[in-house]
């Protein structure tokens, strides 16, 4: 029921909550010696769910580890500056899918009053 | 730690965050034992650390920080000659603890700018699950 009303925003918002879980582990992990930053290609994640893997499996599909602009001695590849982008990007999709679940529903409310 | 129960974005920022105020309090340890005068090499205070681990939980695929333990670095203590000092032994030395005050005015200084850029994080998370919650 849910898959037909909300199409594909519905795995889109699952997909965009589990990057952000991604994106602020390595926020979490920036001081951690040897820590190397992960992060999914979403469009790559979200084509690999609408062909039928539960979001788990899509996400590790698309799952690599970040190249670091510059290496640190202690191997942590974490860079706030590419993770702070990337959190923000991310947390903006995530807003985009909401409005656009939230104007689905709308349109079906008003269809259901009937005005 | 709760074991079973997933960790959520809340429970892995606020990990995070206690392990940048261990850390931040080993500095803090350090900074208040600079320059302090102990009577033999053995008793000198030796600055203290604290060792970063990476925490995976499998259920939820997060990854928050632990502190895996607090060490002592291996920094020799600096003798000094003052036959004054009511600690000096009998050559006139004392032992004054070796902790870097730039060092650890940096270790501070990193260890806030994470803990800010987690509760940056956090508040994004917050808002963004209100208005999942909110949505009508």
């Amino acid at each position: 029921m849910s898959e037909s009303l909300f199409g594909i925003h519905g795995m889109a918002l699952e997909l965009r909550s589990q990057r952000m879980g991604v994106i602020a582990s390595n926020i979490a992990n920036a001081g951690t010696p040897g820590y190397k930053a992960r992060d999914f290609d979403f469009a790559k994640a979200l084509q690999a769910r609408t062909l039928g893997m539960d979001a788990g499996e899509a996400e590790k599909a698309a799952t690599l580890y970040r190249v670091p602009v510059m290496p640190s001695l202690d191997g942590n590849t974490v860079e706030m500056s590419t993770e702070q982008a990337a959190f923000g990007e991310n947390a903006v999709g995530y807003q985009a899918t909401l409005t656009f679940i939230r104007g689905r529903v709308e349109t079906v409310t008003r269809a259901l009053r009937g005005e | 730690m709760s074991m079973g129960q997933p960790l959520t974005l809340f429970g892995l920022a606020g990990r995070s965050m206690s392990a940048q105020l261990v850390r931040m309090n080993a500095a803090a340890s350090n900074l208040s034992n600079a320059g302090s005068i102990a009577a033999s090499e053995a008793e000198a205070y030796r600055p203290i650390r604290a060792v970063f681990a990476e925490q995976l939980d499998r259920t939820s695929g997060l990854a928050t920080v632990q502190v895996a333990a607090v060490v002592r670095e291996q920094a020799a203590p600096i003798k000094q000659h003052d036959p004054d000092h009511p600690l000096a032994d009998e050559e006139g030395n004392v032992w004054a603890s070796p902790v870097d005050e730039n060092a650890e005015m940096v270790e501070m200084l990193e260890a806030s700018r994470q803990y800010q850029n987690l509760v940056e994080a956090v508040s994004t998370v917050r808002q963004l699950m209100l208005d999942t919650m909110r949505n009508r």
